[in-house]
């Protein structure tokens, strides 16, 4: 559950990320596939070495996507409709590895923003991503 | 015997050098019981948990994050045998603390967090991943003494 001050923190955040969605969204992944080896299997079609220009215009959709979807917390579902369709017929990605992403995103956050990613930001963005996934799955089954 | 890499090894006394206990074990146990704060049921007599202020100001929170970062440098001398290491803490938390051990990685994420904003562009994908790693041992040998 998100309180309207978490909601505008988030909303406020992903605002100022926009500028530097392609590097947030980049970063994340690369994390993610130092971490997770297992997610690379979902990226044999793209050149996901560090700063190919596949991995920058990923992580810019990804980052671009996630900030759309704060922009108005209460229509996830309406706003991630084609993303719900994409993910559960065509990438079939086994949600397991939203929460991958999800942690990985959270520790770009914390390199980014340094202090400023105050344990109040970091609970209100790890609902959000939380949430954010879920929705993704929806159509899954 | 889990095989680190001259890399990973380097990595972990690396960071574990750099960073301060004093400041980032509170943190990471107040982040813990701020964004997950199912795992305050195990915190019940330390006081003020009411909300993320009264957490991070809380004197006992900040105690018991020296405790665990203290426990965590006994993994990093013994980084070939951190399974023995914590035979008796592992046992401790399962039958005397009872500690849900689904829980431990929510600890190792918080203090993930918590080294990235410490050590920003340092803390590049594969330090991280060393120290993901790294974490991973520390959580599976504390889950092996559970029945």
């Amino acid at each position: 559950m998100l309180s309207k001050r978490e909601k505008d923190l988030i909303k406020e955040i992903w605002e100022r990320l926009t500028p530097v969605a392609a590097e947030i969204g980049a970063d994340a992944l690369l994390r993610m596939f130092a971490s997770y080896p297992g997610t690379k299997t979902y990226f044999s079609h793209l050149d996901i070495s560090p700063n190919s220009s596949h991995l920058l215009a990923h992580g810019k959709k990804i980052v671009l996507a996630i900030a759309e979807g704060a922009q108005d917390i209460s229509q996830l579902t309406v706003t991630l409709a084609p993303l719900q369709t994409l993910h559960a017929y065509q990438l079939r990605i086994d949600p397991r590895n939203f929460k991958l992403l999800s942690h990985s995103m959270l520790v770009s956050l914390a390199c980014y923003l340094g202090d400023e990613f105050t344990p109040v930001a970091h609970a209100a963005m790890d609902k959000y991503l939380s949430a954010f996934a879920a929705v993704l799955a929806e159509k899954y089954r | 015997m889990v095989a680190w890499t001259d890399f990973e090894r380097v990595t972990i006394k690396d960071i574990f050098s750099k960073i301060d206990y004093e400041v980032v074990g509170p943190a990471a146990i107040s982040r813990c019981l701020i964004v997950y704060p199912w795992t305050q049921r195990y915190f019940a007599g330390f006081g003020n948990l009411y909300n993320a202020a009264a957490i991070t100001s809380n004197p006992k929170v900040a105690a018991h994050g020296k405790v665990v970062m203290q426990g965590l440098e006994k993994a990093v001398k013994n980084m070939d045998n951190i399974k023995a290491t914590f035979t008796e803490l592992s046992t401790l938390h399962s039958e005397k603390l009872q500690v849900d051990p689904d829980n431990f990685m929510l600890l190792g994420d918080c203090l993930a967090i918590v080294v990235a904003a410490q050590l920003g562009k340092d803390f590049s994908p594969e330090v991280h991943a060393a120290f993901q790693k790294f974490l991973a041992v520390v959580v599976s040998s504390l889950r092996r003494q559970y029945y």
